[in-house]
């Protein structure tokens, strides 16, 4: 391959792609081992999603978040220990400036620029070009690697229904409700039973005149505390204790019916799944306004028709507002998809969920959903991708032996083997299950 | 060394928050400097430097603070802790410990990569320490085997320059540690690494009647060094009477420390 001259060669340094969570995670532990690292953000700022400024922050105004602080934290910069159990995005928004500042990360990060390509040279090397956000002529570096940290909850999965299109009502979709103010005495109809979806219509449940939920399956909804406790933190004894999965699932399914109760009496469908087989639904409040009457939870969505929405089951409502909470799409536009195996599904097949299988040199940090927050997954990745990188510039003969080993690691040691078919539970990981993986990995490419 | 991914204790039963106390110096102007962040060892508090130290780090440009261990915690929660606090300032923090107060460093070393650390008169040997100090003071040691508070003598803590009316002073303010905390210092592990791959530091006097000569030695072999001697003082380098040697040192090989990685 030829040499363009306009082609800035950074040399060793590694291209750090978003500056969220994950983006900061990868840029600090690279920098620990050693790396030039130039990260490229599109937004002004550091935080990601987190950052409600941003205009692709799914933020409202009420998130908190799902997973407990000690669970979510960075594993080496924990939160102020007189937080709450569930932090205000606002202070998550806060720990990750916090976090850049301290560990100096701003001089690294390019603010306002886009990535808009990023394409092999050949010999592991990498042509990135970007863009200032604003517009403008486009530039293009040489990089000794990639790094993606582009986030995965921008990019909305739309709602695919016949009518959609004549639908008289207004339909926005989760990442697009920002404040309670929209819900204020109207009739909404909340589609969708993640997370998201529950919380969205426990808010409209104190605003909206009338709330429809929408959901296609039967959920466990796990309370946010249990024993007086956050219930990921009762879960992790048990994984702590090494319980098998089978009576982990059987302690669930108890502890929910003794504390929750049976929820085919609210009118919600009866689980088709077992516990741990989808991405944990935590929310104390859905029940409690169920049993108040102020959320209907209804089937799921079969059609649109002028000014009401049909359901499977042939009843029709008249929502003024839908909010369609169905979740999102990983997206990776700067990069052709069989560089990450993407399949037909927009599916990544990744090593770990993070090492492309057939460049060594790129690697995605933060593509996993876990029954614990993300932060210390994505720290553990990027340590191992700075470790991974660190190992091949200096024993490649190692590096060899290490990559050898890993593609015969089976992939039910860390990714999760029963899930819904759905499209957002393909990277769903059990954060013991995965981390003991990672642990392995690290053992591996510890320097001789 | 093996690297701990799954922390269960932190996970299930996080440690309890307090209200810490933390005293700083500041410098005149920001320089620019790491702030270092001071540990005392057991019965000690961010008195001990608050006395010189804390002044004295300012004075050449580093912001200094200065955290007493809770009330009522084992080693857990002191690392906890000094690693609450160092992530509570707005830049990586270098973490200084003394006595006991090196294996509070050691362990947060383990979650938090510092800018650099030092350990002053470390206490990392349990085992070999406690052998010393029954040598040093059978008796003020012995009941403390049994759980009952650890006694320092003046002669363990300070050299004979220190004026006995202010040794006593000082030793006056010493408070008791818990039973859980004292048999930890003995009976732990080995420390994990060090994360980030900090530079360390290990200070000491070959004269300390607490911390022996060739623990000074294998504790600084550990971190890859060795260990930086300050003869004729006793165990407490940060009150006793030639106080300013040590501490210019440790500013002095900082300074330097700074610099290399700088230029790299």
């Amino acid at each position: 391959m030829h040499d363009t001259p306009d082609i800035a060669d950074r040399h060793d340094a590694v291209c750090v792609i978003g500056a969220g969570g994950s983006g900061l995670a990868a840029i600090k532990n690279l920098r620990e081992h050693g790396f030039a690292v130039d990260c490229y953000e599109r937004e002004t700022s550091v935080g990601g999603a987190w950052n409600w400024r941003h205009d692709r922050s799914p933020m409202y105004a009420g998130t908190h978040l799902i997973s407990s602080r000690p669970l979510t934290e960075f594993p080496d910069f924990p939160m102020p220990d007189d937080w709450p159990d569930y932090p205000h995005h606002s202070q998550m928004l806060s720990y990750l400036e916090r976090y850049a500042k301290h560990f100096d990360l701003g001089a690294q990060i390019w603010f306002g620029t886009e990535v808009v390509a990023v394409t092999p040279v050949g010999d592991g090397r990498w042509d990135v070009t970007t863009r200032s956000t604003g517009g403008g002529s486009s530039r293009i570096q040489r990089y000794a690697a990639v790094i993606v940290a582009n986030g995965h909850n921008w990019a909305p999965k739309p709602l695919v229904v016949d009518g959609y299109d004549g639908f008289r009502g207004q339909v926005i979709h989760s990442s697009a409700y920002q404040d309670p103010q929209q819900l204020r005495g109207r009739k909404v109809l909340v589609v969708g039973g993640g997370n998201t979806g529950c919380d969205i219509a426990v808010e409209a449940a104190q605003q909206a005149s009338t709330v429809w939920h929408s959901t296609r399956r039967g959920y466990w909804y796990a309370p946010k505390y249990v024993f007086g406790r956050p219930v990921d933190q009762v879960n992790d004894l048990l994984l702590k204790w090494r319980l098998p999965l089978r009576l982990r699932q059987w302690l669930i399914q108890r502890t929910v019916r003794l504390t929750v109760g049976d929820l085919t009496r609210y009118g919600l469908p009866e689980p088709d799944h077992r516990p741990y087989e989808s991405h944990p639904i935590v929310n104390s409040q859905l029940v409690y306004y169920l049993g108040h009457g102020r959320i209907t939870p209804v089937a799921d969505v079969a059609r649109f028709d002028g000014g009401t929405v049909e359901l499977r089951d042939g009843s029709r409502i008249d929502p003024d507002l839908v909010i369609t909470a169905t979740g999102y799409l990983p997206r990776f536009e700067f990069l052709e998809p069989e560089l990450l195996d993407i399949d037909d599904d927009g599916r990544p097949d990744l090593h770990l969920h993070a090492f492309a299988r057939r460049h060594p040199t790129l690697a995605v940090v933060g593509l996993v959903q876990a029954d614990a927050g993300l932060f210390p997954l994505a720290h553990w990745q990027s340590v191992a991708v700075a470790r991974w990188l660190r190992l091949r510039a200096t024993d490649p003969v190692r590096a060899a032996a290490v990559q050898q080993k890993e593609s015969v690691r089976p992939v039910r040691s860390w990714a999760r083997q029963h899930t819904v078919p759905s499209t957002r539970h393909w990277f769903e990981v059990s954060h013991t299950s995965y981390l003991r993986a990672l642990q392995s990995l690290l053992a591996e490419l510890e320097p001789a | 060394m093996k690297s701990d991914l799954l922390r269960f204790d932190d996970w299930t039963s996080p440690v309890p928050p307090v209200r810490r106390e933390v005293l700083q110096a500041m410098p005149a102007a920001d320089e620019d400097l790491p702030p270092l962040l001071f540990v005392p060892g057991l019965g000690h508090g961010a008195w001990a430097f608050a006395e010189h130290w804390l002044a004295q780090a300012a004075s050449r440009g580093f912001p200094a603070h200065a955290l007493s261990p809770r009330a009522h915690g084992d080693f857990r929660a002191y690392a906890h802790d000094l690693v609450q606090v160092a992530a509570s300032l707005p830049r990586q923090v270098v973490l200084v410990g003394h006595g006991a107060g090196a294996l509070i460093v050691a362990r947060a070393l383990a979650r938090y990569p510092a800018r650099a650390a030092v350990l002053v008169a470390p206490v990392l040997d349990g085992w070999t320490t406690l052998g010393a100090a029954l040598r040093a003071n059978f008796f003020g040691t012995l009941p403390a085997v049994f759980g009952a508070p650890l006694r320092f003598s003046r002669r363990q803590l300070f050299s004979a320059d220190l004026p006995v009316a202010e040794a006593d002073a000082y030793r006056e303010r010493l408070r008791p540690a818990g039973a859980k905390a004292q048999r930890q210092l003995v009976t732990h592990g080995s420390v994990a690494r060090p994360v980030g791959n900090p530079p360390v530091l290990v200070v000491g006097s070959p004269d300390d009647r607490v911390v022996p000569r060739a623990s000074l030695d294998r504790t600084a072999a550990r971190y890859g060094g060795a260990p930086l001697l300050f003869p004729g003082m006793g165990h407490d380098l940060m009150l006793d009477a030639g106080w300013v040697e040590p501490i210019d040192a440790i500013l002095d090989w900082l300074t330097k420390e700074l610099a290399t990685a700088r230029a790299a």
